[in-house]
């Protein structure tokens, strides 16, 4: 067999970064090779997720890993609403690295930014604790070492979830990434982010519980967790059983995705871990989740009009109360924070809607959301590092003190608010369309409260803008250091910002490719021909002669 | 095809129960130590639960031998293992935040967020979250400002002195 076929990529988004990982930690004592590594290896990932998304276009690609057959073995199976997110996710993750990198390589020489003070005090402590320790085992000790191998980490789980094809699969790929990402968000074990931490620990791991018994009710109930079998047994089993199967899963994936009620923990525990990881977090774990919520509504579960009304009512509620809530802050992270939350409330709209245009227009939305949440945050970590506070108190006179940075702040800010010609309009101009096509009461309400949503948003970032970039500084404090960001941090935001933009100029191809991924989601005929091809019981993989041998045993 | 007996067990069933009422109730608790074991008992409650969704126990999964009675199902099984696995990783890194709280804090309860905690006192007392230099007083109002500013279009009004009139455009 030749292993040079499409298939190979398949893998490689998932292994390379694990590998990577490995590497990395081990190198620990080298940071340049550090750096190296993860560079390389998010790069490939990167790669790997364009040809991914080309070869998708024509259909799923599945992969039966170790020579397993489907059902018993664990597979692989991207799409084009995989492939779609798992290059927007690597490219997202590649500017983010990038990003930290510099704010590393930049503090380690002198200035302020939280995460290296932190290290700096520890290293202050242990040589009063110890003073003849020998540099080494200090280093050993000191918690940077170990920002690369989880950054990578977090790149594994959140390729696996997106690729996986078995729903076990899925839980240990979300399981990767969160316990990834609780050592990202206490980075450092400062007296706040362990706060923040314990808060986003304990709702995550309650939800990994709910959904791993979600896991365990679908196997008890169908007697595969495979999706792709799943697609054909689900629809008919008893109404009732699925229906609590399927109230289950989308609880824990609500929690995930941070759906109101469900939300509160997301604006407490994002805005306190460093810059880049709150980008990538609020960029991508919560899209993590409103993927799970895509893929098990439109794949395995028939519609069910029951669910897709309180999905619309928790959309709605979601969008209007995130977005009071960030109108009350005077912190931009956690404006931000509050943002992300209500703006989950338009995918969630779309995913309930169940139609092909509404599916169609949330998968636009996610691509939008994840550039441009990320370019946000990334920015508003420029803000901090260039005045020292994210407070909207004392913020001011940004816009000549520092006009690069209010150009990167305000593209976005108007992209995520939704001003046309920008992505973000383009995303809710589907969405609404999808909702007047719709018609029902339920769905106009959506469409209003969309647009009340959108212009709340306009209201809260221009307040930021105005309070932050617009206005003089309120008090006569001393003006920073003239000294300039360093280019490291300001080119990945801003690569991001143009990434943002060109989802603007591309939008007619990416809208198409988002179409195509919602038919083929929503079509579960041609994710179960590539897992199961010419309607065989069993997928590609040796396995097959195995079991053929043993007959005699169950199926 | 040989077809495993799938009713569970009731004491198993009532088991799964116990677990679940006994995790929940502690991990209302504020406490990350109580939490944990919260934790705990719901992860096991739930691999319980795996376990049951298999089926009856039988002979051991292996192709090729045959022990006369129906095999049990292996994939449940691995689940679990899979589920204690992610389980004991979890667990060590709350032991370890737990730790570093009461390093911190000498306890480790759960905390309320503060800033969360000032903009509700705000609201309570109906204060701008911030002060905005168009909220803040600026010494005179929009209608004081109306009244100074002369308008250079109307028509001079002959009854009032333009002297009455403050100051000029000021």
């Amino acid at each position: 067999m030749n292993p040079w076929t499409v298939q190979t990529l398949v893998p490689l988004p998932v292994l390379v970064p694990l590998f990577a990982a490995g590497l990395a930690l081990a190198l620990h004592r080298y940071q340049r090779a550090q750096r190296i590594i993860s560079v390389v290896a998010l790069s490939v990932v990167v790669a790997a997720s364009v040809g991914l998304v080309v070869a998708a276009h024509d259909g799923p690609v599945a992969l039966d890993l170790g020579g397993w057959a489907a059902p018993v073995g664990v597979n692989l199976v991207a799409d084009p609403l995989a492939a779609l997110m798992l290059l927007v996710s690597s490219v997202v993750l590649l500017c983010v690295l990038l990003y930290s990198m510099a704010q590393g390589i930049a503090d380690s020489n002198d200035r302020t930014a939280p995460a290296s003070k932190d290290a700096e005090e520890l290293r202050k402590a242990l040589e009063a604790q110890d003073p003849d320790a020998d540099e080494d085992g200090r280093r050993d000790v000191l918690p940077v070492a170990i920002f690369h191998p989880t950054f990578l980490i977090l790149a594994a789980g959140v390729a696996d979830a997106f690729l996986a094809g078995d729903l076990f699969n899925l839980y240990v790929g979300f399981e990767i990434l969160l316990a990834a990402s609780y050592v990202l968000l206490t980075l450092g074990g400062t007296s706040e982010r362990i706060r923040a931490g314990s808060v986003y620990v304990v709702v995550a791991l309650l939800s990994s519980i709910v959904f791993l018994l979600a896991v365990g009710l679908v196997y008890a109930a169908t007697g595969t967790v495979n999706m792709a079998q799943l697609a054909e047994r689900l629809p008919e089993i008893d109404p009732g059983v699925r229906l609590g199967i399927q109230a289950l899963l989308l609880l824990a994936f609500g929690i995930k995705a941070a759906i109101f009620p469900l939300s509160a923990w997301l604006p407490d525990s994002y805005p306190t871990a460093p810059a880049p990881v709150t980008a990538v977090f609020a960029g991508l774990l919560t899209k993590v989740g409103v993927y799970a919520i895509l893929r098990t509504q439109t794949l395995l579960f028939p519609p069910d009009e029951t669910l897709e009304a309180v999905l619309l009512v928790l959309a709605l509620a979601t969008m209007l109360v995130g977005i009071l809530g960030a109108v009350a802050q005077d912190d931009v992270k956690r404006l931000l924070s509050f943002t992300l939350v209500s703006h989950i409330g338009y995918m969630i709209f779309g995913v309930a809607l169940a139609t092909q245009a509404s599916t169609a227009a949330a998968i636009f939305y996610v691509v939008h959301h994840i550039t441009v949440q990320t370019a946000l945050f990334l920015v508003v970590g420029l803000i901090e590092r260039h005045s020292g506070t994210t407070s909207l108190d004392r913020l001011g006179g940004l816009a000549t003190l520092a006009p690069g940075l209010a150009i990167l702040f305000f593209v976005p800010a108007m992209n995520l608010a939704g001003i046309p010609p920008l992505s973000g309009f383009l995303g809710k101009v589907g969405l609404l369309e999808a909702g007047v096509l719709n018609g029902s009461g339920l769905a106009w309400a959506l469409v209003v409260g969309s647009v009340v949503t959108s212009l709340l948003t306009l209201y809260a970032v221009v307040r930021a803008w105005n309070k932050a970039f617009w206005q003089p500084c309120p008090d006569d404090r001393k003006l920073p250091d003239p000294s300039p960001l360093p280019w490291g941090m300001v080119g990945p935001t801003a690569a991001l910002v143009a990434v943002s933009v060109s989802l603007t100029v591309a939008a007619g191809p990416l809208y198409d490719y988002a179409a195509r991924a919602a038919y083929m989601a929503l079509d579960a005929r041609s994710y179960v021909e590539a897992v199961f091809p010419d309607g065989a019981p069993r997928g590609t993989g040796t396995s097959n002669e195995v079991t053929d041998d043993g007959e005699e045993g169950p199926p | 095809m040989i077809v495993l007996d799938n009713v569970p067990s009731g004491a198993l069933l009532l088991a799964v129960g116990v677990l679940f009422a006994a995790g929940v109730y502690l991990l209302l608790e504020r406490s990350l130590t109580r939490v944990l074991l919260g934790f705990v008992l719901l992860g096991n409650g739930t691999n319980l639960a795996i376990l049951l969704a298999g089926g009856r126990a039988g002979a051991p999964p292996i192709t090729g031998s045959d022990a006369g009675e129906p095999m049990s199902d292996p994939l449940a099984q691995a689940m679990i293992l899979t589920s204690v696995v992610i389980t004991l990783a979890l667990v060590a890194f709350v032991l370890a935040m737990a730790y570093r709280s009461w390093q911190l804090h000498g306890h480790d309860e759960v905390q309320d967020d503060l800033e969360d905690t000032r903009i509700a006192r705000l609201a309570v007392e109906d204060a701008p979250s911030y002060a905005d230099s168009d909220a803040l007083e600026s010494g005179t109002t929009l209608d004081e400002e109306a009244v100074a500013t002369r308008d250079e279009v109307a028509l001079p009004d002959p009854v009032v002195d333009p002297r009455t009139r403050g100051g000029d455009g000021s």
